[in-house]
């Protein structure tokens, strides 16, 4: 069985290449993409924390990975809607040419 | 260190690293969506398959296709842009590296918490099931809010107003 340390370090990895895609793009697509990421590499945390831990018959961490699941669906469909209304304004989505919140 | 944890560790760092690399918008969002099918597969080899079978089903089948959706109504992987990159990407990927560095730190010097999982035993749906309708029903019902919430958010969003210049990005946000 694969140790504890790999599968944190293994997120840590994808957590700071989600960082690398949120932080260093323009387009506001490829930013939310790279929060998609750092939040898959929390569950991943959460899952592989469940599966060392003392009891895992109650199966705590994975209910908190369903639950966050299902949350980042739901962010994830409000953000793309939010850059949706957001281009729809100003005809585009580079972050750095939206520069202002009035509509 | 065993295969089953090897092979999706390649594919996810694969898919998170082309990601990063790749300039066209389209092509980055694809190898997105493979770091997500190694993530599904690193769930399966932990012992949840349930969970990985939603991974696969919401990211690989809902948010990817969502992602896809939102770059082509707004017409992103068209146009050869010159400058995919932010002014000051150098400090981002320097930011995202003694980030790594940092978290990196902190599990190799906790090290000696680690110790083998206590069992193997795997945990059918059924029982997933019934402590879903159990101990973790309240959550579950604030989760249906939660997404008709977002649904109907998303949809409000998203859609076309009356007095909208063009005919076109009719988007909605209800795929999920």
């Amino acid at each position: 069985m694969t140790p504890l340390v790999c599968y944190l370090l293994l997120s840590a990895l994808a957590f700071a290449a989600g960082l690398a895609l949120a932080v260093t793009r323009r387009n506001a697509i490829l930013v939310l993409a790279g929060v998609e990421l750092m939040l898959n590499a929390a569950n991943l945390n959460f899952l592989a924390f469940w599966r060392f831990s003392p009891h895992p018959e109650a199966l705590t961490g994975f209910f908190f990975v369903m639950f966050s699941i299902a949350v980042a669906a739901a962010e994830a469909a409000i953000g793309l809607a939010l850059i949706l209304a957001i281009f729809r304004q100003t005809r585009t989505i580079n972050i750095d040419q939206i520069e202002q919140l009035k509509g | 260190m065993s295969l089953s944890f090897l092979i999706p560790a390649v594919i996810l760092l694969a898919g998170a690293a082309a990601a990063n690399v790749l300039r066209n918008l389209v092509h980055s969002v694809l190898a997105l969506t493979l770091s997500f099918a190694g993530f599904a597969l690193l769930y399966l080899g932990l012992g949840a398959e349930f969970l990985g079978l939603v991974q696969l089903l919401v990211y690989v089948g809902a948010v990817a296709v969502l992602i896809v959706f939102t770059v082509l109504l707004t017409g992103g992987g068209i146009a050869g842009e010159r400058h995919v990159l932010s002014p000051r990407w150098f400090q981002g990927f320097v930011l995202a590296g003694v980030v790594f560095l940092l978290l990196g730190y902190g599990i190799v010097k906790s090290a000696h918490t680690a110790h083998a999982p206590t069992t193997t035993a795997t945990y059918p749906v059924a029982h997933v099931g019934d402590l879903l309708v159990t101990g973790y029903a309240l959550p579950l019902e604030v989760l249906g809010v939660l997404l008709t919430a977002a649904t109907i958010g998303g949809v409000v969003l998203a859609i076309r107003e009356p007095q909208g210049s063009e005919p076109q990005g009719s988007g909605s946000g209800d795929a999920e």
